[in-house]
């Protein structure tokens, strides 16, 4: 997917950059207003991440202008308490709000559910064989079976789909899929892939075990 | 707030006070003045009446061979018993010798005789009298003899007029005061009226509005009104200048913990060996654990000013609850928790951000403390006089530790493990229900794991 | 009348008894006990005779049984006299000489009295809450129309100038009016006449030719003029020629139509009254009988406003008021009896 990140902190915006990439996704970087003004003239994106504290203005005008004329969803980053009367970014048009420092976990979950909720984006389905995948809505088809997956399958499914033939070991599934929070060890990896196995089940795509080394998707 | 207000004195009471003292002196004043005048005029009137008399006895004086002679005439005296009812005394000396008359009235001696009529007041035979007194010179026996005419009356009637006279002014003039006093009493009630009714615009505002007063007033006020106004406005400017500072604060300190955040999670999926990730997971984990405490402690102190001066307006609990719940889908969708909500309508009197903050704390705590692939169950419907939340969840269960305990500040369960929480979620959740006349408890669920915590709110 | 005579004590002795205890000239002095005898006492001095003003005095111990009274009669100058100078103890002086009780009471040698009968007074009729009048007493013409025969009688000062004027020999020593320089009523009426009439002096001085007989009292003249020594007094108190004149003999009163000289008898409470109080209430009693209205006991004097004399006159009593001092100056007293005493006594 690609986004437009509005972030006047340089090192910050190139981070995020970095670890959206990893996710697979193309991120643009405004550092003020009007070059974001300037960017959406000229490329159309599935979604804007607004920091609203910028050096040429704040952040709520952008919003309020923004939405006149346009429809990109806006997911702000704010570092402000929840508590307080001048949060008001939902009542300005954002589609939702993260405060800083994020979890990219609960920022991509946002981003799918403001997606999900703005009726999609424009690349939200992965093909590989006779898989297709549809990110957003958490459907997956194989062949012309239609299987729903889980949240958590569906993140796996991900990592595997876009890194066909990659082998990936469990510490590195774990760290892309989960927030660091949740208590989950690398035997509840085992769990998700017997499960995605058996829902890949009759389809072209299959993850094979390399001993000692991980996982790895292969299609036949 | 009033209660803590010291009032010294009251406006209205000095007032009342002020101007029922400048009539009281206008009273005493005006029955000063009266009784001078009638005293004065009464007086005038009798010296009038005895010069008079004097004048036309000193008229009838001749000297018939050598000899002073005198007839007084009948009018003289008339002309005395005609006003009044005065006692007459008179005497006429001539050369020092009473001619007649009572030669025990005491009159000026001859080297003081005046042509024009004197009078004097003086006491005589025990009562106090006004004499009038002229004086001629007569020739008898070849030689300038000087004659006096003094006549006096008592001056029981003018005495009597002017207290009289001094009875009915003061009747008068305290009949004045208490017609005064009722109206200073009544004026300063009035004028004061656009006060209170100022106090009573202030009164109703809400604590956090602090727009100005578009109410007009009179001009005595107008400076206190303006005043006023110019306050509100430092006060919001300082209050909103406080919040952008700390926004700004929490900008300058959250953006470069995001950047630490993210450069982590970069590192942790570069680095291979394990204890290479386990230190990434640390610092990710120390990052979020300052962060939340940051955030839940700005809160509480937000929580804590609201409901000190708590504002309360109509709050329809099912979209209350519906917007709480989209907010935090997101997250719980993470682990595979569903979140079902069974709303009754209802409306609540009270502070919308208040009772959201505390709804998401409570909400946050179940998504958390639960594992993957389960079920949080909002209800909300009405129980006694007041609505009822309960939020149930699948989760590990607060074992054993109650709602006291866990309510306390910075307090977390033993059962947290490694979830990051700063230990505010349920103190601002239960000062937050008990500001609005509520409470909130915590429940082991009745089936299964997991707890349930309810949050009851009174409807008024 | 049975019980006033017989306490009335006419003895000689009792007058001397009563002359060596003042010094003042006693006429005659009346006892009325009370019951019981040794009640309080109140004591009067008056100018009336004692017949006259006993059945006030029943009248009042009609109503106070209890109070003993006692009335002196005297001459209002020895009356002036008693309470001036001597201080003499009475509780109430009654006379008929207007000038001498206001100068009474002008020189301080009367108290006030205030009561519901004193304040219904006209104010011509009271000064100071100390002199009250209560009976008002015109000066008459008595005349024996046995002398008069065949002669009009006058109805004015100038007609009786003119009479007397025309018939010197019927009239010379037939005429009797009041000595001024003895009776203080005689000078009373001659000033206010003199103050108020252009013919006093000219009937004076016709008097004088006539060779005017001199009275000190009013009865007497009466007297004289009943028996016929006399065919006219002048100036003579009608209230005693009502008195006086028996019904039976032909007296005539006449009332001179140009000028009517009108006394007021007045009563005061000296200085020196035992009883202020009781004198009080003999003060209210001679003021209702006074009210011709209200008074039911017996009328011996007139009262103080005649209803049928009110619309025959257009003169007002005498007033009662410090004017009354002007004749008592003893300057304006030796001129007015020396012009009066050269117009009456021609040689
Ligand atoms: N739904 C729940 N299931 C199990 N334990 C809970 C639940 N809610 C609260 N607790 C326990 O109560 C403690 C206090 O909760 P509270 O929300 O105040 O703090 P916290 O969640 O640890 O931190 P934070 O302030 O970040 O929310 C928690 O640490 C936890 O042990
Ligand atoms: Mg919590």
């Amino acid at each position: 997917m690609r986004f437009l990140l509005v972030e006047d902190n340089q090192e910050l915006a190139a981070s995020i950059v970095t670890r959206m990439g990893l996710d697979g996704h193309v991120v643009d970087h405004a550092a003020a207003l009007d070059a974001a003004e300037t960017c959406l003239r000229c490329t159309e994106y599935d979604l804007i991440l607004l920091d609203v504290m910028l050096p040429d203005g704040d952040g709520r005008d952008f919003l309020s202008r923004h939405r006149s004329d346009r429809t990109t969803p806006v997911i702000v980053l704010t570092a402000r308490s929840q508590v307080s009367d001048r949060v008001g970014m939902l009542d300005l048009g954002a589609d939702d709000y993260i405060t800083k420092p994020f979890d990219f976990s609960e920022l991509e979950a946002r981003i799918r559910a403001v997606l999900r909720r703005r009726g999609g984006a424009a690349d939200n389905r992965i093909t590989l064989g006779d898989v297709t995948v549809d990110l957003l809505a958490g459907t997956l088809r194989v062949a012309t079976r239609d299987v729903t997956l889980r949240n958590r399958e569906l993140r796996l499914l991900e990592v595997f789909i876009r890194n066909p033939g990659q082998i990936l070991s469990k510490a590195q599934l774990l760290d892309r899929l989960f927030s660091f929070d949740a208590e989950i060890t690398e035997n509840a990896i085992e769990v998700y892939v017997a499960r995605l196995r058996r829902r890949l089940d009759g389809g072209s795509p299959r993850i094979e075990t390399v001993r000692g080394m991980g996982y790895r998707m292969t299609v036949q | 707030m009033t209660e803590s207000v010291r009032t010294r004195g009251s406006i209205s009471r000095r007032l009342t006070l002020q101007l029922a003292a400048i009539a009281a002196l206008l009273a005493l004043l005006s029955w000063g003045m009266i009784r001078g005048f009638s005293q004065q005029a009464a007086e005038q009137t009798q010296d009038n009446i005895l010069a008079a008399s004097v004048t036309a006895i000193a008229e009838e004086l001749r000297s018939e061979a050598g000899q002073i002679r005198l007839e007084i005439p009948y009018a003289a005296f008339s002309m005395l018993g005609a006003i009044n009812e005065e006692r007459v005394f008179y005497r006429i000396v001539s050369d020092g010798e009473t001619l007649t008359g009572y030669d025990d009235l005491p009159v000026v001696q001859d080297g003081e005789i005046s042509a024009g009529v004197t009078f004097e007041t003086l006491t005589y035979r025990g009562d106090s009298v006004r004499m009038a007194m002229v004086g001629r010179t007569l020739f008898a026996s070849e030689r300038a003899v000087p004659v006096l005419v003094a006549v006096a009356q008592t001056r029981n009637a003018v005495d009597a007029i002017s207290a009289r006279i001094s009875r009915a002014a003061a009747l008068v003039s305290v009949a004045f005061f208490v017609l005064a006093a009722g109206l200073s009493f009544w004026a300063a009630r009035v004028s004061l009226r656009p006060l209170t009714a100022m106090a009573q615009t202030v009164a109703r505002r809400g604590p956090s509005d602090l727009s100005p007063f578009e109410t007009t007033a009179p001009h005595e006020i107008a400076p206190l009104l303006a005043a006023l106004n110019r306050f509100m406005d430092r006060l919001s400017a300082s209050l909103s200048r406080s919040e952008d500072f700390i926004a700004e604060a929490a900008h300058r300190v959250r953006t470069p913990l995001a950047t630490v955040r993210t450069q982590a999670e970069i590192a942790l999926h570069a680095v291979t060996r394990d204890e290479n990730k386990e230190i990434m997971r640390r610092v990710i984990r120390a990052v979020d654990e300052s962060s939340r405490s940051a955030g839940q402690l700005l809160d509480h102190a937000m929580v804590s000013f609201r409901t000190d001066n708590l504002t309360r307006n109509d709050v329809d609990l099912v979209d209350l609850v519906t917007e709480v719940v989209n907010g935090l889908r997101p997250t719980a969708e993470m682990k595979d928790i569903r979140i079902l909500t069974e709303l009754s309508p209802l409306r609540v009197q009270g502070d919308a951000i208040l009772l959201q903050n505390a709804l998401r704390n409570v909400l946050d705590n179940a998504i958390k403390y639960s594992p993957a692939d389960s079920r949080v169950t909002i209800t909300l419907r009405q129980a006694g006089a007041g609505a009822e939340i309960r939020i149930c969840d699948q989760g590990r269960g607060v074992n054993g530790a109650d709602t006291a305990t866990l309510t306390e500040r910075f307090r977390r369960g033993e059962n947290v493990g490694n979830v990051v929480g700063s230990g505010l979620g349920l103190t601002i959740a239960h000062e937050v229900a008990r500001a609005h006349g509520g409470r909130l408890d915590l429940a082991p669920a009745r089936k299964g794991t997991g707890t349930c915590v309810t949050l009851s709110l009174p409807f008024s | 009348m049975r019980h006033a005579f017989a306490s009335i004590l006419l003895s000689a002795a009792l007058i001397a008894l009563a002359g060596a205890m003042a010094a003042f000239e006693v006429e005659e002095h009346g006892r009325f006990p009370g019951t019981p005898a040794d009640g309080p006492e109140l004591r009067l001095i008056g100018t009336a005779e004692l017949r006259v003003f006993a059945p006030l005095i029943e009248d009042f111990q009609r109503r106070h049984p209890e109070i003993t009274v006692d009335y002196t009669t005297a001459s209002s100058a020895e009356i002036f006299r008693a309470l001036m100078e001597e201080q003499a103890r009475f509780d109430l002086a009654i006379s008929s000489a207007m000038d001498l009780q206001l100068k009474i009471a002008n020189d301080g040698f009367a108290r006030s009295y205030t009561s519901r009968e004193t304040t219904r007074l006209p104010s011509w009729a009271r000064w100071r809450d100390q002199v009250f009048a209560f009976t008002s007493e015109p000066a008459v013409v008595v005349i024996s129309p046995e002398r008069f025969e065949g002669l009009e009688l006058p109805r004015s000062r100038h007609q009786l100038v003119s009479l007397l004027r025309d018939h010197p020999e019927r009239f010379r020593g037939a005429v009797g009016t009041y000595d001024v320089r003895e009776s203080g009523l005689g000078y009373l009426f001659a000033t206010q006449e003199a103050r108020s009439s252009d013919a006093f002096w000219r009937l004076a001085e016709v008097l004088g030719r006539l060779d005017v007989q001199l009275y000190c009292c009013s009865g007497q003249m009466i007297d004289d003029v009943a028996s016929g020594r006399l065919a006219m007094a002048y100036n003579v108190l009608g209230s005693y020629a009502d008195q006086y004149v028996d019904p039976r003999s032909e007296l005539e009163i006449v009332t001179l139509e140009d000028y009517r000289n009108v006394m007021l008898r007045t009563v005061l409470i000296p200085a020196t009254a035992q009883d202020p109080a009781r004198a009080g209430l003999f003060v209210d009693h001679l003021l209702r009988s006074g009210n011709a209205a209200n008074f039911e006991g017996p009328r011996i004097l007139p009262p103080l406003r005649d209803p049928a004399m009110r619309d025959t006159s257009d003169f007002g009593p005498i007033r009662l008021g410090p004017a009354l001092l002007v004749y008592l100056d003893e300057l304006n007293r030796t001129a007015f009896l020396d012009a009066w005493s050269n117009s009456v006594e021609q040689p």
